[in-house]
């Protein structure tokens, strides 16, 4: 316990040292936050249309005090919709991301120690899984499972966990032969002692950048899918869903598509800047951490 | 004698962090030409940085922070990479330590050497080209034509520093800076390259600066050496002086902490000496001697005036507030050896703390005489009755370890070539048998290619013997590490060469001992686990303190000393030691040889020690086993196979083993040509391609027999056994200078004396 502690404290340090990797930790934590606490701080529920005191409707009415980012097409507060919306898509996408890294650090794990010719066999079968492009399989997929947040999930496990797997794999198989890991086989440890123990610290710096990573791309990959209707269905405010509706009526309202856009964007670029300010604290600091 | 570089107060500083730390304090150096100069430091010394100072070849993290580097006069100091990128290669080159980094692999190393003179002297191709082939053949490799042609990586370890010495000189350079360019060679191999450096040399009339932390071999090959220390230059000295008669007490504490310093014959209860503390770091040096905090000699001006660099006779200078003491003899850093009473084998020695250097810095201690570095003490020979409870044939009972007939071949090539039955078999090991006795040690002694760590491999279980068996306590044990009982595994622990690698850097160290600890005994409490880990923690002297420590928090020693009481946690009856202090300092080898003499005394524990370095393994074990391409070419006691090396490959290789008395240069018998690949084996008698003592071609055809002579001692030769002796005794053999009252048993038959022959030396 002691040892984790003194690791996290001067990791945390370095990492905090590069004034970009701050400004991204900063922001994916405003962002989670905004997806946990979002829906408590919108002024207006996501469907809701607002209306004027006369009762009408106010329709794409551009940004200002009384609505942050303006309202869309239909009356809806954009500011709220972009509060609510923070929820389904890093909820969707963080989920899917820890899924897959869990099932790819275990089976990437596995690999990498054991080997053998159950390693050839399924490295060969991710490999092709991998070789068929990513939004092919998804529509493909979610055309067979139908547009459902599981299935969403579902698919981008399934797209994911291979490349986890690959890089743990690779990252076992450096420190299988680490004397450390050669004097715990020479004690009669278990080989999921080894593994959880001795290999997965050291596996650790890989996994937490290939995590970050992952959940860039799983962030994008569910705008992307949202954006061609195959996410979560309206009127739920789906980022990407609003894009698309938002480009139509591109040239009346276009703060419409801004904000959505703006907020996908901002996200993965600020995962993007952890995920590149760990990789560098990790090769700094050599073995450990 | 010209001089060709001279260093003047030279400083040079890094920064780390936002500070610029001292690295180099003031180093006044001259380097002569046709004259190779030792520069002698441990780790955190400064040697490296100088030895790149002097080059000006600095990362922009440091600097000059004062003096002067005068080549032929001009001053580089100033000098700016541009400016000096004319001088680089061609003034002056640099050889480095690992030859195989140096090297670009994607290129032969022949257009490597050709660029050289392109560069520098304005060749042409094919002129550069032919240079290139004539350096090759100027450091005597053989087919130089064909081996330009060749990639770094296709040729052996010793080839590849060769084409780096060649690459160094085929400008001719005023000066050669040579970085430890022989640690990652064999010592066969290292000899005929240092032998190599001084004829080079003195050809090209160079100056040339040898970095080592090695001082036999800076005795072996240098004229004038500088001792360096925190950063600063204590003593400098012709070599034959410094050995004979160093005077600060630095030099004298790493002289006398080698084990070869020191006779394996006189029972094995000797201890080393040892400096206490460690080394400052970078800003922990003291403005006052540098040296006072671990010296036993300090006194109150030395924790507050920083020593001058004064002129001894004869070109000497030492940095101490005592070195006219020193040399008038009337003060002694030494502490006497307690040697314990003979006879005593195996038996609790009342295990004190084993002597350092004098605590009480303000009495002078009464002068002793450093022991002699010869072994010409012998307590083997008549008057000790033969080691029968330490070696013993046959004697099942009393032996830990009993390894029969191991063999292993590994298969190169993947599926396809196994399939197709291509795959080339690399023998590993042959037919290999040992024991090893209760109480006692084993040593393991070859050098790359033998086979000595496959053979540690097979008897620890991390491979799988292709034929042979393994009895560890008298019962048979299955090879494979998943099918050994638990009970087999915690009689044998293993501990390794690099201590980085040995300790996970994720777990504390009372984790790491803890672990061990609870495998081994899985019925203790918590606090009885702690208990013994800080038992543990004392017993290879380190404090309490370091159990909630990290593993990068510690030095190299320290972490090979918590890799040992890891081992010590299951109480073993067998340990392996596989090159446990090869890559340690001097001075902190010294402290682990003498914790594994007090821990196999306390503990009854046996070792079965693998090392290269015959001197560590002499010190340690009673019984020694010399490898040769998988197979054991002579088996004896370390008196016997180091005193009187009878096999021809022994032979060669003691007198290889530089010793640190430059008055008793042991022979020089040199092996031509490189060890043969364990795929393509030799006929015969494996070492026939390069034996001194080739006799004919029964040893192409015919596998030589493993002879008895007597005592366990055996060997694998043609040669029959009384010759092979004769002429290890005979006069004109090399070795036997120093040999004192040594005796072989076997000389002393009557054959022998017939002839006028045998009997003591």
């Amino acid at each position: 316990m002691r040892a984790i502690s003194k690791l996290m404290i001067r990791f945390l340090r370095i990492l905090l040292q590069r004034p970009l990797t701050f400004i991204g930790m900063i922001l994916t934590v405003l962002f989670v936050l905004m997806a946990l606490l979002g829906p408590n701080v919108a002024p207006y529920p996501f469907d809701d249309f607002v209306r004027d005191t006369a009762g009408k409707v106010i329709k794409r009415v551009p940004p200002s005090a009384e609505f942050l980012f303006g309202t869309d097409k239909l009356g809806r507060d954009i500011y709220s919709r972009v509060l609510w919306g923070a929820r389904d898509i890093i909820g969707l996408a963080g989920l899917a991301t820890a899924l897959s890294v869990t099932f790819g650090t275990m089976i990437g794990l596995a690999l990498g120690y054991r080997g053998g010719w159950v390693d050839e066999v399924v490295s060969r079968l991710f490999d092709s899984l991998l070789s068929i492009p990513a939004m092919v399989l998804a529509l493909a997929a979610l055309a067979t499972l139908g547009a459902s947040p599981g299935a969403i999930v579902a698919v981008i496990v399934l797209l994911y966990t291979p490349i986890v797997a690959r890089v743990i794999r690779s990252a076992a198989l450096g420190l299988r032969s680490a004397g450390y890991v050669e004097i715990a086989r020479l004690r009669g440890e278990s080989t999921a002692y080894i593994l959880f123990r001795e290999i997965l610290p050291g596996v650790l710096p890989a996994l937490a950048v290939e995590a970050a990573l992952r959940f860039s791309y799983a962030i994008f990959l569910t705008a992307s899918l949202g954006f061609l209707g195959l996410g979560v269905q309206p009127p739920s405010p789906d980022w990407g869903r609003m894009v698309y509706e938002a480009r139509l009526d591109y040239a009346r309202a276009p703060w419409g598509l801004w904000f959505p856009a703006g907020s996908i964007a901002l996200l993965v670029i600020s995962v993007n800047l952890t995920a590149d300010g760990l990789r560098r604290v990790f090769r700094y600091e050599g073995s450990v951490i | 004698m010209t001089a060709v570089l001279e260093a003047r107060e030279l400083s040079v500083q890094y920064k780390i962090g936002r500070d610029w730390l001292t690295v180099l304090n003031n180093i006044s150096l001259t380097l002569h030409a046709d004259e190779i100069h030792g520069l002698v430091g441990e780790s955190g010394s400064g040697k490296t940085t100088l030895g790149l100072s002097l080059m000006r070849y600095l990362d922009a993290n440091a600097r000059i922070a004062g003096g002067q580097i005068l080549l032929d006069g001009d001053d580089l100091a100033p000098r700016t990479p541009a400016q000096m990128r004319p001088i680089w290669g061609s003034k002056l080159a640099y050889v480095p330590q690992n030859p195989l980094a140096a090297l670009n692999p994607s290129y032969t190393v022949g257009e490597q050497i050709a660029e050289i003179p392109r560069q520098h002297m304005g060749m042409n191709r094919p002129d550069a080209a032919r240079r290139a082939v004539e350096m090759l053949r100027r450091v005597k490799i053989a087919d130089p034509e064909v081996v330009a042609t060749r990639y770094p990586h296709q040729l052996s370890g010793g080839m590849r520093q060769r084409v780096a010495i060649a690459m160094a000189l085929v400008t001719e350079p005023r000066l050669l800076v040579l970085d430890e360019p022989t640690t990652a060679l064999d010592v066969t191999t290292q000899a005929v390259i240092l032998d190599l450096f001084r004829e080079l040399i003195h050809d090209n009339q160079a100056a040339a600066l040898y970095v080592s932390h090695d001082l036999a071999t800076i005795a072996q090959l240098c004229e004038r050496v500088t001792v360096l220390y925190a950063g600063e230059v204590v003593e400098s000295a012709l070599v034959r002086d410094l050995y004979k008669r160093p005077l600060h007490p630095y030099t004298i504490g790493l002289l006398a902490s080698r084990p070869s310093a020191h006779t394996a014959f006189v029972g094995n209860e000797t201890r080393l000496p040892v400096i206490p503390g460690v080394a400052p770091s970078l800003s922990e040096r003291s403005s006052a001697c540098t040296f006072a905090p671990r010296c036993p000699l300090a006194i109150e001006v030395c924790r507050t005036h920083k020593p001058p660099l004064e002129s001894a006779d004869d070109g000497r200078t030492v940095r101490c507030h005592r070195w006219k003491e020193v040399a008038a003899g009337t003060v002694n850093p030494l502490t006497p050896q307690p040697s314990l009473p003979q006879g005593g084998e195996g038996e609790d020695v009342n295990a004190e703390k084993f002597p350092t250097l004098a605590d009480d810095s303000q009495k002078p201690l009464v002068s002793e005489k450093p022991p002699s570095p010869l072994a010409t003490e012998i307590g083997v020979g008549s008057s000790q009755k033969s080691p029968s409870p330490l070696v013993g044939e046959g004697q099942g009972e009393r032996a830990v370890l009993h390894a029969t007939a191991l063999s292993k071949n590994f298969r190169e090539g993947g599926l396809f070539a196994r399939l197709t039955r291509r795959a080339r078999a690399v023998h590993a090991v042959d037919a290999v048998s040992l024991h090893v006795n209760r109480k006692s040690t084993l040593g393991l002694v070859g050098e790359s290619g033998s086979g000595k760590t496959t053979l540690a491999r097979l008897i620890v279980g991390l491979e799988s013997a292709d034929s042979g068996d393994i009895a560890l306590m008298g019962v048979d044990i299955p090879q494979p590490l998943d099918s050994r009982p638990a009970s087999a595994l915690a009689q044998l622990r293993l501990v390794i060469q690099n201590p980085n690698e040995a300790l996970n850097p994720y777990q504390t160290v009372g984790y790491g001992i803890g672990r061990a600890v609870q495998k081994a005994m899985p019925n203790l409490a918590a606090y009885e686990i702690r208990d013994r880990v800080l038992w543990l923690l004392d017993s290879v002297r380190l404090p309490a303190t370091l159990i909630d420590r990290l593993p990068s928090e510690l030095s190299g020693g320290e972490k090979q000393r918590v890799s040992i009481a890891r081992a010590f946690a299951a109480q073993p009856a067998l340990i392996l030691l596989d090159e446990p202090t090869s890559s340690l300092d001097v001075s902190v080898q010294a402290v682990i040889l003498n914790l594994l003499k007090d821990l196999r005394a306390e503990r009854g524990a046996s070792y079965l020690l693998i090392s290269h370095d015959l001197d560590v393994v002499a010190y340690l074990a009673e019984w020694m086993i010399v490898m040769y391409l998988g197979q054991m070419v002579e088996e004896g006691t370390s008196a016997h196979v180091t005193g009187f090396p009878s096999h021809p490959y022994t032979e060669a290789l003691v007198s290889a083993v530089p010793s640190a008395d430059p008055a008793a240069r042991r022979g020089s018998i040199r092996l031509e040509g490189e060890v043969p690949s364990a795929r393509d084996l030799p006929t015969g008698c494996r070492f026939h391609t390069r034996c001194p003592r080739y006799l004919g071609d029964i040893c192409k055809t015919h596998e030589p027999p493993l002879r008895d002579a007597g005592d366990g001692h055996k060997i694998r030769c043609h040669i029959p056994i009384e010759e092979l002796l004769h002429l290890q005794t005979s006069p004109l053999n090399p070795l036997s200078i120093g040999r004192g009252d040594l005796s072989h048993p076997k000389l002393d038959s009557p054959s022998l004396r017939e002839r006028g022959l045998g009997g003591e030396v």
